[in-house]
């Protein structure tokens, strides 16, 4: 008991907090619409999107903003935009525009890192963008509250459009034919998962990312049978996995992003194991 | 006035024709069956004429005070809906949107509504069980209660019986005549089966090769030429 009450002592410091903060809000958002990607058969546009959101940073770092954010977040929603409106229709289709576009810019943005990088430790700064930072434990006031802010704006649409998204992902052709704008809710989910995935790249990396997107959601869907009730689920799952993969992090000094994601991984075993115990009673 | 009046219509894709010079129209009551071979257009039609594609050229017209967005529309199934974890209720009530505009949440009426179609399909029984887990027909029941939701003059059923054996096919059938006749809904069915389509239909509407459109007796009688001309494609 002594040695887990030294180990709270750590709450004290706001280090800690804002971590816990932000990546609770990171994962709450990011599992909200795990299930609709998921299910539209776009699991991999967590990896995509975060490597253009990688190629972005490096033609911002060369650039020499200060702030690349503004600019990571633009290219990055125009990619998620131009992605999702190809939709069912596409020439193209989905998978194969997602492989392209990511690797794409996975190489174009090492090849920039490496023609015009000032920095001593190459390897390592993209190291820590592919992985995950540990400036999720040196995050500044500010930034956390952008964070809350831009997650608080992503629950609020969610909720507002929650229907609609039901609607357009369960069936797109009715959707439309009954008069919804199937095209401005895919426009929205788009924008969406864009700002969630420039915000998850401090958390863990943007190789990881596509994990804070998927695993909650399979994992609901393993026990749960109603769209709210697995958007629910995938949600708590989400948060404490968060917050267990950052408390061990912390306590044990391994990396932030892969313990949350080692986190995801076993609790997804325990619920396809709940899952099956659960299906074999019924029969 | 007609329901729904097509005029000299063309369909197709990227200035590609798969069938032209359609004309035809559909009355308050009606069941109008479209038969067809695979590739000649139907479920082009269907999605043409719920304005999902924009025809090539030619005009649909709904009268009647009927809106685009109040027909009541039967997809096939995706392959999307066949792992979807959604309860029966949560899509029967999703065929409620297009009276709901930017509202985000579903009102009283809209919940009636749903509740009194899930009643009419008998899966007030199911209402909380998962879409994935019933069987083909159950699940054509829930499509055709959220269709229900959208409309209450035109139903557009693509295909409403196919995967489902003799016995159930025939409980559909029963449904939708019966929905046809004592709730006045107008009916427009693509179907492969042309048997039951002379069986339950009023006018019929081949597209292909020769195009017809008229009563189910006219069809008949001009079904043998049809066979001559198409190398017995009709049968």
């Amino acid at each position: 008991m002594t040695f887990l009450a030294e180990k709270l002592d750590y709450l004290q410091f706001p280090f800690v907090r804002y971590a816990l903060i932000v990546g609770v809000l990171i994962a709450l958002c990011s599992s909200l619409l795990g299930v609709t990607l998921v299910l539209k058969r776009f699991s991999f546009i967590g990896d995509g999107l975060s490597h253009v959101a990688f190629g972005a940073m490096a033609i911002a770092a060369i650039l020499k903003f200060t702030n690349d954010m503004p600019v990571v977040l633009l290219i990055t929603v125009i990619s998620a935009i131009l992605l999702l409106r190809t939709g069912q229709n596409a020439k193209i289709k989905g998978d194969a525009a997602l492989a392209m576009i990511s690797v794409g810019s996975l190489a174009i943005g090492y090849l920039l890192m490496n023609i015009f990088a000032k920095s001593a430790n190459l390897s390592g700064d993209v190291c820590t963008t592919l992985f995950g930072s540990t400036s999720i434990l040196t995050l500044s006031k500010a930034e956390v509250l952008v964070c809350a802010i831009l997650s608080i704006a992503v629950v609020i649409v969610f909720i507002l459009f929650y229907n609609k998204i039901f609607a357009v992902t369960f069936d797109e052709n009715f959707a439309r034919a009954t008069g919804i704008k199937a095209g401005a809710y895919n426009l929205i989910i788009a924008v969406i998962i864009a700002v969630i995935i420039v915000l998850a790249m401090n958390l863990v990396g943007s190789l990881l990312i596509s994990a804070l997107v998927i695993f909650p959601a399979l994992s609901a869907m393993r026990v749960f049978k109603t769209f709210r009730s697995v958007t629910i689920c995938s949600a708590v799952f989400s948060v404490i996995c968060a917050l267990l993969g950052i408390l061990i992090s912390v306590i044990t000094g391994t990396p932030v992003g892969s313990t949350i994601v080692a986190a995801d991984i076993v609790a997804f075993a325990l619920f396809t194991l709940a899952g099956k115990i659960m299906r074999g009673k019924r029969t | 006035m007609a329901l729904l009046t097509c005029r000299d219509l063309s369909l197709g894709y990227d200035g590609k024709e798969i069938a032209g010079n359609l004309n035809f129209e559909v009355n308050a009551g009606d069941y109008l069956c479209i038969v067809g071979e695979n590739g000649s257009g139907k479920s082009t039609l269907m999605k043409t004429i719920l304005g999902l594609n924009s025809p090539l050229s030619g005009s649909i017209t709904t009268g009647d005070g009927l809106k685009q967005t109040e027909i009541g529309y039967l997809p096939q199934q995706t392959d999307v809906q066949r792992d979807f974890p959604a309860s029966v209720w949560e899509i029967v009530l999703s065929g409620c949107q297009n009276s709901q505009g930017l509202r985000p949440f579903y009102n009283k009426n809209e919940k009636a509504a749903a509740k009194a179609n899930m009643e009419k399909m008998e899966l007030t029984a199911l209402s909380g069980r998962c879409y994935r887990e019933l069987s083909g027909g159950q699940q054509q029941r829930v499509l055709l209660a959220r269709a229900l939701c959208a409309t209450k003059k035109l139903l557009l059923l693509d295909e409403p019986v196919s995967g489902l054996d003799p016995k159930v096919t025939a409980e559909m059938y029963d449904i939708i005549k019966s929905l046809n006749e004592n709730d006045g809904i107008t009916v427009i069915m693509i179907s492969h089966d042309i048997g039951a389509a002379l069986q339950y239909a009023n006018k019929v509407l081949h597209i292909g090769k020769e195009i017809f459109f008229g009563s189910v007796d006219e069809y008949t009688h001009t079904r043998d030429t049809f066979a001559h001309t198409e190398g017995g494609g009709v049968k």
